[in-house]
Order: C-alpha cells, then sequence, then structure tokens
C-alpha cells in the first residue's frame, strides 16, 4: 500500500469542506472572497470517485491532481497573487451523479475557486451543473461526452478531446495505418460496452467503416461488468476478422484478451478504441504475451515531452501505474495554475475570462495549440499507441511517434 | 406518533417548510431535497412493504418509470415538463398494478415476490441500456431551461418546496389508508391473508391496489430526480442503488408507520455525511462507519427509529405515572 | 442461423460458467433454507474470500487450489463467527431486521476491503491458466473444467453431510420446524452458525475456483450476487439439487441467450426466465413450500 503521509494531511483539508458546510448550516454563505490577502491560499476542489465502482480511476485522478498541486506549490506558488499556494480542498464523489453534486455544493461553501474534476461523464455533467449556478469554473478531467460542452455554460472547460473528435481520429488514424502496411484489414469485428462509449463508438464505426473500404462482420454489445467473454470469442473464431476493435473498460478488456488467448484467437490485428487496457502498463506488466501488438487510440501524454516524463518517473517511484488519469488531472490543475497566474485573481469570473483565452502551453498532452471554444479546447487528440516489447510506444501522429507500427500482427 | 393526526402531519410540514427561510446554504438545502427525495420513494415502498407487508426488492422499477417518462417525454416529444412528470406518475402506477397482478395473481408471496420485483427491475434496466429511446448507454440528459415551466428552477428552494409538498401528499395518503377501510383490509392481508380472505376480502385486488398507490408514489420520486439532476441512465434509473435505499429508509425509521420513512432517510442520509466528516478522505472508511452504525442502529432499535420513540415515550409515560402513583399513594 | 460448431461450446462454456454459479448458489440457498433470510451480504463475502485467494498465492505462494484447502475452513469459521456473534444476537430474530444487518454488514466488508487494499483490480498470471482441453468440438480452459468437477463434488459433499451426519440432520430439522427442533433440544442458534458457515465455506472453495481465470477487487462479488439470488429462487428455496441443476441451467440459458441477443440483452434471458419459472411453479423447480 502506498498511501504514505500525504493521505493525512489530506485528512485535516477535507475538514475545510466539513467544516464549511457546518459554517454555512449556521446561514453563513461563504461567497468566493472578493478581496484575497496577499499570499493566502487559493482553495482547489479536486473531485473524483475515490470509493464505489470507479474507485480506481477516481484514486489516479486524485493522484495526478495533488501532484500538480504539489509542484505548483513547490515552485512558489502563484506567484502573480504573491506566492500564493494551491490549497486543495478533496471531495469523494461516491461514483454516482449525486455524490458529486453533494460535493461541489460542499466546495462551493468551503470557497473553493474552481474545481477539477469528475472522471465519470455522468458525474461531470451534473457537477458543472451545479457549479455554474455559482459561476464556480469546472474543468473536466476526462469525460468524454460531447455534450458536456454543448450546453451553453459558461464555466464548463475540457482540457482533453471529446468523444467525437476521439471516434474521428481513431477512424482517420486506422485507415492510414491500414493503408500504409498495404491494406491488410479487410474485415472488422467490433466489441464494445454497453454505455456511452462503446455504444456510441460502435454507431460512428458501423456508418463509417463500410465508406472506408472496411466490411463490418459483427459488433458485439456487451455489459460492465461482464463475467466471461467465452461466447463472444467463439463469434470471432468463427468469423475469423482480420481486426478486431475493442472499446472497454479494464477488466473486461483484460478477460477479453485472456479468453482470446486461451482459445488461440489471433487477429491481424486488435485496433481498441479508449481501450480500458490496451495502454496500460499495468496491463502489459501482468500479462506481457496477451498484450502483445495491441494498437490502443486513447488518451496518452506526449512521450518526447520531458516534464510528462518526470512525472511518470514520480508516479513509477510511487509504486502506482502512470495511467492516463494521472496526467489529465496533471495537465487540468497546471491549466488552472496557469490561468490563475494570467488573471492575477482568485476571482471566479476573471478566472472563467482567463480560461477562455488560454494559449496554455505548458502541459504534457501531446495536443495541438490550446484554445478553447465553447469550453473544449480545440487543440485536444488522442493519439495512437501500440504496445511493444514490454513497452507502450506512441506510433502515430508522427508529430510524437516514437516507434513505427507493427502491423499485421507478425505470425508466430 | 405511529399513527399521526392530519395535524400532526401539517405540523410537521410547515415546519420543514420554513428551512429555506432560515438557511440560505445550498449545501444544507442540497442535502435536504436528497433526503426528501429518498424519504418519498420509501414512503412508496412502505404502503406495499408496510402496511402491506410485501417486501419489495425492486422498487427502482417505478422510480425508473417515473424518471424515464419524465424525461423522454420531455426531450423527445416536446411534452410539457410538468405534464410529464404526471404521465410519469401515472405510468408508474400502471406498471405496478401491472407487476402487481401478474405477481399476485400467481401467489407469489414473501422472498419469492421480493425477488421476482428485483427482476422485474433488472428486466427493465437491461432494457433500458440497451433502447434507443432510452438514449441506451449514453443516457438522456434533460435540456437546460431555468424557468418553472419547465420544471426547472434557478435557485434550490422551490425544488425543496415541491419535494416536501410532495412528501406532504404522500403523508396525507398514508393518513387516509390508515383510516380507510381498504387500509384495514390491506393490514388484515397482512396480518393473515387466509383468514382475511376466509372472511371476504379480496386479496389480490387489494395488494394489486396497494402496488399501484406504492409505485405511483415512487414514480414521483423518479420523476422528481430526473428534473432536479437533469441526468439519468440505466443505472440511474433502473440500478439495485435506489431499491436499496428505498426499503432502507421505512424500516430504520419504521416500517409500517407514516413517519417511519422521513425518519429513516434522514437518519440514513445525516449518518452518511457525518461518517464522510468524521473519517476524512480515506477512500472507504466513511462507509465501513456507516454499515457499522447502520448494524448498530438494528441491533438497538429493532423496530426502526418511531418503534425507538415508542419505546421512549411508554418508559417516559411509566416513568411519571410511577412517580406519580408514589406521589399520590 | 448459429451452426453447431457454436452452438455446442457454448453450451458446454455455460455448463462450466454454470457450475461455478452453483457453487456460490448453494451457500446462498442453505442460508436461506435454514434461517429463512435473504443474505444480502453474499457479494461481499465473496469478495472477501477472493481477496484471500488471492493473497494466498501473493504472500504464501499458495496455489489457489491447494489454498481452498485452508480458506475453507477458515472461512467456515468466520461464517460460524459472524452468524453467532453478529448477525443472530443484532437482528434480535426478526428477519426484516436480519435483511438490514446483513445490508449493512455487505457495506462494512466491501468498504473495509476498499480502505485496505485500494481499488486496483488484481489478477493472478498462473501458468495453467491459459491451458486448454481439447474436446474436439471446444476448447475448454483447464481451470473451467476443474472448477466444474470440484462444484459437483462439493454439491456431493453437501448433500452426503446433510442426509447422513447427525448436524446435517438437525440441520434439516431447524428448515423445516424451527420450533419443534428447539423444543427436541437442537441448538438452534449453533445450527445457524454452522449453516452460514457452510455457506461461507462454499464461497470459500468457489473463490479459489475463480481466481485463476477473473480478476479480484473490491466490487467484484457483486456482478455474481444476482446471478445467485435468481439460482437459489429457480432452484427451490433450500434445495441443494435445485441449487446445482439451477445453476448450470441458469448457466446454459444466460450463454445462449448471450449467443443470439448479444451480451447486454442477453442477460435479460436470466431474469425472463426466472420470472417465467415464479409465475407457473412459485416454488421454483426442486422447492418446498413458499
Amino acid at each position: 500500500m502506498s498511501h504514505g503521509s500525504g493521505w493525512i494531511t489530506r485528512r485535516r483539508l477535507l475538514r475545510t469542506t466539513g467544516l464549511g458546510a457546518a459554517a454555512a448550516a449556521t446561514g453563513l454563505v461563504s461567497a468566493p472572497a472578493a478581496l484575497r490577502a496577499q499570499g493566502s491560499a487559493v482553495k482547489l476542489g479536486v473531485l473524483h470517485p475515490v470509493s464505489g465502482a470507479l474507485s480506481y480511476s477516481g484514486q489516479q485522478g486524485r493522484l495526478g491532481a495533488t501532484i500538480a498541486i504539489e509542484e505548483v506549490n513547490a515552485a512558489g506558488g502563484i506567484k502573480a497573487l504573491g506566492g500564493a499556494k494551491i490549497e486543495p480542498v478533496l471531495g469523494d464523489a461516491q461514483s454516482t451523479p449525486e455524490g458529486g453534486n453533494a460535493e461541489v455544493e460542499k466546495m462551493n461553501a468551503a470557497g473553493v475557486a474552481a474545481i477539477v474534476g469528475g472522471y465519470a461523464s455522468s458525474i461531470c455533467l451534473t457537477a458543472s451543473q451545479t457549479a455554474a449556478r455559482y459561476d464556480l469554473p469546472y474543468l473536466v478531467d476526462v469525460g468524454v461526452a460531447d455534450n458536456i460542452v454543448t450546453r451553453g455554460l459558461k464555466n464548463t472547460f475540457r482540457f482533453g478531446p471529446g468523444f467525437g473528435v476521439i471516434a474521428k481520429t481513431a477512424l482517420d488514424n486506422l485507415v492510414t495505418i491500414n493503408d500504409q502496411a498495404g491494406k491488410p484489414a479487410k474485415t472488422v469485428m467490433i466489441v464494445n460496452e454497453d454505455s456511452l462509449f462503446g455504444s456510441g463508438l460502435a454507431k460512428l464505426l458501423n456508418a463509417q467503416l463500410p465508406e472506408r473500404g472496411f466490411h463490418v462482420l459483427e459488433t458485439i454489445p456487451h455489459p460492465t461488468p461482464t463475467r466471461d467473454f467465452n461466447n463472444v470469442v467463439l463469434k470471432i473464431k468463427a468469423q475469423n476478422p482480420d481486426l478486431v476493435i475493442p472499446a472497454n473498460y479494464y477488466n473486461e478488456y483484460v478477460l477479453l484478451a485472456r479468453t482470446m488467448q486461451q482459445q488461440r484467437v489471433r487477429p491481424k490485428g486488435i485496433y481498441s478504441v479508449l481501450g480500458g487496457a490496451a495502454s496500460s502498463y499495468k496491463f502489459v506488466k501482468e500479462f506481457p504475451e496477451a498484450a502483445q501488438y495491441i494498437m490502443d487510440c486513447n488518451h496518452w501524454f506526449d512521450p518526447r515531452n520531458p516534464k510528462a516524463l518526470a512525472l511518470k518517473k514520480k508516479v513509477d517511484d510511487r509504486g502506482e501505474f502512470y495511467t492516463y488519469e494521472v496526467y489529465m488531472n496533471y495537465s487540468c490543475v497546471l491549466l488552472l495554475a496557469d490561468a490563475l497566474e494570467r488573471a492575477a485573481s482568485a476571482e471566479r469570473p476573471k478566472i472563467i475570462a482567463a480560461l477562455e483565452s488560454s494559449m496554455f502551453s505548458e502541459q504534457v498532452m501531446p495536443y495541438g495549440p490550446t484554445k478553447f471554444v465553447n469550453g473544449q479546447n480545440q487543440g485536444a487528440a488522442p493519439v495512437n499507441t501500440q504496445v511493444l516489447g514490454n513497452d507502450i510506444q506512441v506510433i502515430f501522429p508522427q508529430a510524437f511517434a516514437t516507434a513505427k507500427p507493427v502491423f499485421p500482427v507478425p505470425r508466430a | 406518533m405511529s399513527r399521526p393526526s392530519t395535524t400532526q402531519i401539517f405540523l410537521v410540514i410547515a415546519v420543514l417548510a420554513t428551512v429555506p427561510l432560515l438557511t440560505a446554504s445550498n449545501v444544507v438545502l442540497n442535502f435536504l431535497i436528497v433526503a426528501l427525495l429518498i424519504a418519498l420513494a420509501g414512503q412508496g415502498w412502505n404502503v406495499l412493504g408496510g402496511y402491506g407487508g410485501q417486501y419489495s426488492f425492486g422498487h427502482a422499477a417505478f422510480f425508473g418509470t417515473g424518471a424515464y417518462l419524465t424525461a423522454i417525454l420531455q426531450t423527445r416529444y416536446g411534452v410539457n415538463a410538468w405534464g410529464a412528470f404526471a404521465l410519469g406518475i401515472m405510468g408508474g402506477a400502471l406498471i405496478g398494478a401491472a407487476i402487481g397482478a401478474v405477481t399476485f395473481r400467481s401467489g407469489l408471496r414473501g422472498s419469492y415476490f421480493a425477488l421476482v420485483t428485483l427482476a422485474f427491475a433488472e428486466v427493465l434496466r437491461i432494457l433500458a441500456s440497451v433502447a434507443p429511446i432510452t438514449g441506451a448507454g449514453v443516457g438522456i440528459l434533460i435540456p437546460l431551461d431555468l424557468r418553472p415551466q419547465a420544471f426547472q428552477f434557478q435557485s434550490r428552494a422551490p425544488f425543496y418546496w415541491i419535494v416536501l409538498a410532495l412528501v406532504a401528499g404522500s403523508l396525507i395518503i398514508v393518513h387516509r389508508i390508515e383510516q380507510s377501510r381498504f387500509g384495514a383490509w390491506l393490514v388484515a392481508v397482512r396480518e393473515n391473508e387466509d383468514a382475511a380472505s376466509a372472511l371476504g376480502v379480496d386479496a389480490t385486488r387489494i395488494k394489486v391496489a396497494a402496488t399501484a398507490i406504492s409505485a405511483a408514489i415512487t414514480a414521483a420520486a423518479g420523476g422528481f430526480y430526473a428534473q432536479y439532476f437533469l441526468f439519468i441512465d440505466s443505472g440511474i434509473a433502473f440500478g439495485p442503488w435506489i431499491s436499496i435505499e428505498a426499503l432502507l429508509a421505512p424500516i430504520v425509521g419504521g416500517i409500517g408507520t407514516a413517519f417511519g420513512p422521513l425518519l429513516g432517510a434522514f437518519v440514513v442520509k445525516a449518518l452518511g455525511e457525518l461518517a464522510k466528516l468524521a473519517t476524512g478522505d480515506a477512500p472507504g472508511l466513511d462507509l465501513v462507519i456507516y454499515g457499522s452504525v447502520l448494524v448498530l442502529i438494528v441491533a438497538f432499535a429493532p423496530r426502526g427509529i418511531v418503534g425507538l420513540l415508542a419505546d421512549l415515550r411508554s418508559r417516559i409515560e411509566r416513568l411519571r405515572s410511577s412517580v406519580l402513583q408514589r406521589a399520590h399513594g | 442461423m448459429l451452426s453447431p460448431t457454436i452452438l455446442a461450446p457454448a453450451i458446454l462454456n455455460g455448463v462450466l460458467t454454470g457450475a461455478v454459479y452453483a457453487l456460490v448458489a448453494l451457500g446462498l440457498t442453505l442460508i436461506y433454507g435454514v434461517l429463512h433470510i435473504i443474505n444480502f451480504a453474499h457479494g461481499a463475502l465473496l469478495t472477501a474470500t477472493m481477496f484471500a485467494a488471492f493473497f494466498a498465492h501473493r504472500l504464501l505462494g499458495l496455489d489457489p487450489y491447494l489454498a481452498a484447502l485452508v480458506l475453507t475452513p477458515l472461512f467456515f469459521v468466520l461464517g460460524y463467527g459472524l452468524q453467532r456473534f453478529v448477525i443472530g444476537p443484532a437482528a434480535h430474530g426478526d428477519d426484516r431486521n436480519v435483511l438490514l444487518v446483513t445490508l449493512g454488514l455487505a457495506v462494512v466488508i466491501e468498504n473495509a476491503l476498499l480502505y485496505a487494499f485500494r481499488a486496483d483490480t488484481r489478477t493472478l498470471n498462473l501458468g495453467y491458466a491459459f491451458d486448454v482441453v481439447d474436446f474436439g468440438i471446444a476448447f475448454l480452459a483447464v481451470p473451467r473444467v476443474v472448477a466444474f468437477g470440484v462444484a459437483l463434488v462439493v454439491a456431493l459433499l453437501l448433500w452426503l453431510i446433510l442426509s447422513l451426519t447427525d448436524t446435517g440432520k438437525a440441520i434439516r430439522a431447524v428448515a423445516k420446524e424451527r420450533l419443534g427442533a428447539e423444543l427436541s433440544g437442537i441448538d438452534v442458534a449453533h445450527i445457524f452458525a454452522v449453516t452460514f458457515g457452510l455457506g461461507t465455506a462454499c464461497l470459500a472453495v468457489a473463490a479459489c475456483l475463480l481466481i485463476p481465470t477473473y480478476y479480484v477487487n473490491p466490487h467484484v462479488g457483486n456482478a455474481f450476487v444476482l446471478v445467485a439470488f435468481t439460482i437459489v429462487v429457480l432452484g427451490g428455496m433450500g434445495s441443494v439439487t435445485g441449487a446445482l441443476l439451477g445453476g448450470l441451467f441458469v448457466g446454459v440459458v444466460e450463454s445462449l441467450c448471450g449467443l443470439y441477443l448479444g451480451e447486454s440483452l442477453g442477460q435479460i434471458g436470466i431474469f425472463v426466465m426466472f420470472i417465467l419459472v415464479l409465475l407457473f411453479r412459485p416454488t421454483g423447480l426442486f422447492g418446498a413450500r413458499a
């Protein structure tokens, strides 16, 4: 277990939401201080589902956010505010929208300048909406649902890509990779989890793959959790597609990959989109054979960026895995710190204005130039990775690639 | 306390109604709104489970029906939000009557009935997770439209008063049941169905009616949830969480009593918050405390909070009368 | 439609999966049959046993099949203690309160595991986990075939215990007529606890059989609970044969529905079939009275 002393101080810090709530309960509504004393801390709400079904992702997200906060503070805090430190106000969304909602209320009462996190789209949707009541800036860490940024809410910002962009990029890149390899793949089978991103992706792929010269043999949706993939793999085995496209969460992906290995099913390639495990160091470490050559189109860090690599080392040293929740939250906090510097204020409207005009470039993600339109960062995009050897390399686009794609999978 | 009069109900509601006037804190208001929502869902469960003696493990079926009808009618068919809400309640009642009719006519009782309701809720959940009309896996987002006509409000207070009004309505319904012949028949069926049948009570019809009423109340909670949070999906609408909350509140508060669900909902929710405050942010620890206290509550208050208060009251009564006796004797 | 090359393996897979479901349901049906309680904590207890099986390998190097020999008696004792000293006393003998107590316990166990071990999904990478037995029409994974065999053996053992031993007869007596059994001198509280212990012991075995091919995290048991409840009622509450046959049946239904309707919609097959069976045979396939 690697909690370390960091967790103990957090316990004290959560009391601020508790006390804030208690203070609020006596009728005193704490409004964000219009005038902040020089050098006094800026509170930042850090909201994640650290208990409940999404707890692993929530804890990873919290890790990324808190590391970023530590780094900002160690580097002297927000200089435009007299070296004010960022003070995290941690909240547990308990993997439900009601939980996230309640935490936003408490964070607002505690006087946070902004909130980062949410993770799941459903939590992000309700939490950002509640934050909008108070003009409280809300930075979505992961949640990919497109409608998060199409509601006309001025306070909601998303630094990472939305579902539509991810799906389109995945498709474009697949076509390119296939073309570059001499078009070995013609037939495809899709295995997707049946909630937001899985079913949305399957729909998009089914509409567009045929136009690009692919033949979708079958689309197999499945729930989360799924206890057994033997039948799914049976179908794959029977129809023998060139390419299998999975879109599901970690646990299901692991079961699928293991079952495929068990049943000796080896397509020409596995091209995952937003794969739960396909670009996961944990998966590669625990199942090196099953993980070989799997491609993914997913959130990833910029492998040529020294800061990203330094963060990876830091996380590895703590005994954790460097997962996407970590660096996406890390980026959001740095984005916010930058906005605070430019706004030179902890007032919510000013932070929102600073975010709207942000051109933040000190981040660790393989994105184009930062530009927010309706709260969505236009520069955000996923990249393609592949498991080669014992490592995960970026294979596409060229600007960030560290290896060439190996496709089709070499026959053993 | 277990059979309150209309006056007592009115007083409780009146006192609760003043809360938004006493505090501007949205933390408190949000907490109370969610607690009242659970109390409403729980009161629905209580009609069938408490008064009717038929425990349901699948009240999510009714909650979800109310929620989805409210959301779908608004977003896909342009029905006015209030109308959609009302239709959601009616839809819930219909589903309740249907499930009741099918199960009670087959003679299912007790644990078998409970698990069948669970199965129905799961069937609905799975259907909702794949059907296009419910948005399948994506869920339904009700667009932001902060106008009273659209059953949305800028401030939390109107939401509070509405859910409070719904709870008040459910209390009146339960009160009417307690006072009516229907209620007497229902309790008779609960206590001894065979004897009641022998006396001429149409047990099946009574139970089906109770299910319909129960479903309508819980469906109202579902519709309200949809309007308050503006987002639902199959797990939220039909998931086991609400089936559990809907039975937890009345059992903890006092099953088969009018105020039981209200008390139980407050206690359970407050317990969750206190546990969070006490443990800081180590994941899961607050829920360990929550679960433990729940077990302790059952151990020391087996008839729920209402039962506990009734015991307390009778103890005070006996103390008083023994003191008086000694004074006069 | 679907050819025999897919149908036959699908049915076989269903039978293998069903055997493990049956093992989980065995414990539940005993507990219901004797204590007349629906044990809401069953899923969380399964999670706990799976963590135990995982750590037995991780920390002690014990292969899960060997660990079963250690964990089964261990969890029997734990289950006994849980019923004797926590659930029984807290519930004051009231059935509905037992419901709440087991619910509370489920929350405590699951979150204690979360707090202690965090939310990471953990898996064991055992050498034989990827071995398959070639049955001609299908490749069947070795761990699953073993699981099937062991489940049958456990069911048989349980049946023998209930039929032949004194304790078993006492259990059946309490199940049939609690008051009468008490008046005959049977220590009902002890029997309740033994039954609960047997139920948890079954979970320990199931966990050791699952861990080679499955994963473990604090929420893993929940995926099996609803299916287990379904099997218990389907097979008839309190019937060991019912749980075994019900488990196999449900496994096959799940597999075939998944094949024809897709994995998502296919889940509905279990519950629809469950509802239908109950409507026409309210006491389940092999059950006694409601």
